[in-house]
């Protein structure tokens, strides 16, 4: 629809009853457009390019050591080994987050799609969705309280075994995932239930009309039929999970460390900059390789 | 199977307030070291009122987050007319350059920021926050008000004009108070985005100048006490207030009669 207007305006043109000078419609389209895209430029895109020029560097430029022009900050993972170890600690974990915020996250949109109606169905909705704009960073500190020794979960246990001793797993990876669900959790259970409501109820009627049980009705229309949603929901995790470094920071522990970790050190504790530029876009290569992968399905979401 | 469906949610909510609901009791426990029986108390919410250095960042958090919200919303309105009312070249790779500040960990932007602003002389402090809150929250702000357009139809303003009025002051006088509801909603959801955000704070932030996410993770980092408890609540009800306000103007998923 957007084309009607500029249409309207050239076909109704100096016959129209306006009166004074208008300015050429793209000296007002680039008005309109400049601020923003100027903001995004000097705030976003000059950033990247920069620090992409900063990952081939040899040191950072801040002391009075000769720069040279370098490949050998990418080369981190063949010099350093255990940052092999470390990024394959990030896939894993983003791996486990990203499969139970699937499952758990799918059947809640299974739930809330089928067995919850009207007001009902909003409230929860909006129950669902309000943690996720609540800051993350104190959602994370809360799971501290829960987890830690002769936290809220010892002393639930207590209740029911006095003499058990702690269940406490702050500062394991377990803990790291935990908190990652939790703060992921209701992304997936969005871009789920929108795939979900748009499925027309005649079609479960017929299935089980016809005698399929739930899981065939789960497994053959449902999990298809929202697949767009679910593939979403998992890029949409992934993505942030892999770069998290405040997560493993407060839950993990020692045990925390990420290629977030790794990154942040460089930039805060290190003053390796290169080096952190250089696994930033490392990490970003991963992360746009996923969008491209998927971008098919993503675009598709967006329109739904 | 419906009832079996419900309780499934009641227990994922469960699972998702369980933690807020104990930090938020931890906040009112008399033990410093969070320990058991709890004994109600109101001391950490006493002890706050003396803590100069989180209130200090509490305030510069809500500043920041005010001003992020007033420029963001003004220029991503504008931004948002001319992608959904106008017809130009290079409109999808402008749609596209939206996607960065959203989709980029912020981790990364963060570092970027660092690296550019040291390296421009932009520095880091204040001014270096609100530029890269203004950038998080500009797409935002786009996505909210265009869906706010999608909803009122071109003709009005077109009406407006063949009766005599000047495109601007069409705009003015038509579109911009039905995009009312959008625009506040759009401010509400910036304000959210700029309160709430810490790792980009965390890099841009100088040790005189903090938000207060980032005094937080300090402050977690350094061993915690209950008056983070206490600070902490006070922020999720803020940014959950902001969120129940938003939810009550732009409505999602409503396409009622704006018409």
């Amino acid at each position: 629809m957007p084309s009607d207007l500029t249409t309207n305006t050239a076909v109704r043109g100096p016959s129209g009853p306006r009166t004074g000078w208008t300015p050429p419609q793209w000296v007002a389209t680039t008005a309109l457009l400049m601020p923003t895209y100027a903001w995004l430029t000097l705030a976003v895109l000059l950033p990247l390019l920069t620090m992409f020029c900063f990952s081939f560097l040899s040191a950072t430029p801040m002391g009075k050591a000769p720069i040279v022009f370098t490949l050998k900050q990418y080369r981190a993972f063949i010099d350093q080994p255990y940052l092999l170890n470390i990024g394959w600690t990030s896939l894993v974990i983003g791996f486990w987050t990203t499969l139970l915020c699937a499952v758990f996250g799918f059947l809640a949109a299974v739930a809330l799609s089928r067995a919850t109606f009207g007001r009902m169905r909003e409230t929860l909705l909006i129950l669902i969705l309000l943690p996720f704009w609540t800051n993350g960073l104190v959602r994370v500190f809360s799971w501290t309280m829960v987890l830690r020794e002769n936290g809220f979960l010892d002393n639930l246990l207590h209740l029911v075994a006095p003499d058990a001793g702690s269940i406490s797993f702050l500062y394991t990876r377990y803990a790291v995932v935990l908190g990652l669900v939790h703060g992921y959790l209701p992304y997936m259970i969005l871009t789920c239930y929108i795939a979900l409501i748009t499925i027309d109820d005649a079609i479960i009627e017929a299935a089980v009309s016809l005698g399929a049980r739930w899981w065939t009705v789960l497994f053959k229309i449902l999990v298809p039929m929202a697949a767009p949603g679910l593939i979403s929901g998992c890029v949409l995790i992934f993505v942030p999970v892999i770069g998290s470094f405040m997560e493993p920071r407060i839950l993990g522990g020692k045990v925390g460390v990420t290629m977030g970790t790794v990154i942040e050190d460089q930039f805060t504790q290190a003053f390796n900059w290169p080096l952190g530029a250089a696994l930033s876009f490392t990490l970003l290569a991963v992360v746009l390789a996923i969008f491209a992968t998927f971008s098919g399905v993503l675009k598709r979401g967006a329109a739904a | 199977m419906t009832y079996l469906g419900r309780a499934y949610l009641f227990a994922m909510l469960f699972f998702l307030y369980t933690p807020i609901v104990v930090m938020m009791a931890m906040g009112f426990n008399e033990s410093s070291l969070y320990e058991m029986p709890f004994s109600f108390s109101t001391k950490w919410y006493e002890a706050l009122y003396q803590n100069t250095p989180l209130l200090t960042s509490g305030m510069n958090s809500i500043i920041i987050a005010i001003i992020t919200a007033v420029i963001a919303t003004s220029l991503g309105t504008m931004a948002a007319v001319a992608l959904e009312r106008r017809t130009f070249r290079g409109k999808s790779l402008l749609q596209l350059l939206l996607l960065p500040p959203i989709a980029i960990p912020w981790l990364i932007t963060g570092t970027a920021m660092l690296v550019f602003f040291y390296w421009s002389g932009i520095g880091r402090g204040m001014h270096a926050l609100l530029i890269g809150h203004v950038a998080l929250a500009i797409p935002y702000v786009v996505l909210v008000v265009g869906t706010g357009f999608k909803t009122i139809r071109a003709d009005l303003e077109e009406a407006a004009m063949s009766l005599g009025s000047t495109p601007v002051h069409a705009f003015f006088a038509v579109t911009l108070p039905l995009l009312y509801p959008s625009i506040i909603g759009a401010a509400l959801f910036a304000f959210a985005v700029s309160l709430d955000q810490f790792v980009i704070s965390y890099f841009l932030a100088t040790p005189g100048y903090t938000t207060l996410p980032v005094q937080i993770y300090s402050a977690i980092r350094k061993g915690f006490t209950p008056e983070i408890n206490a600070i902490s609540t006070l922020l999720l009800l803020g940014s959950m207030g902001a969120i129940l306000i938003f939810a009550r103007f732009a409505k999602p998923g409503d396409v009622s009669d704006k018409r």
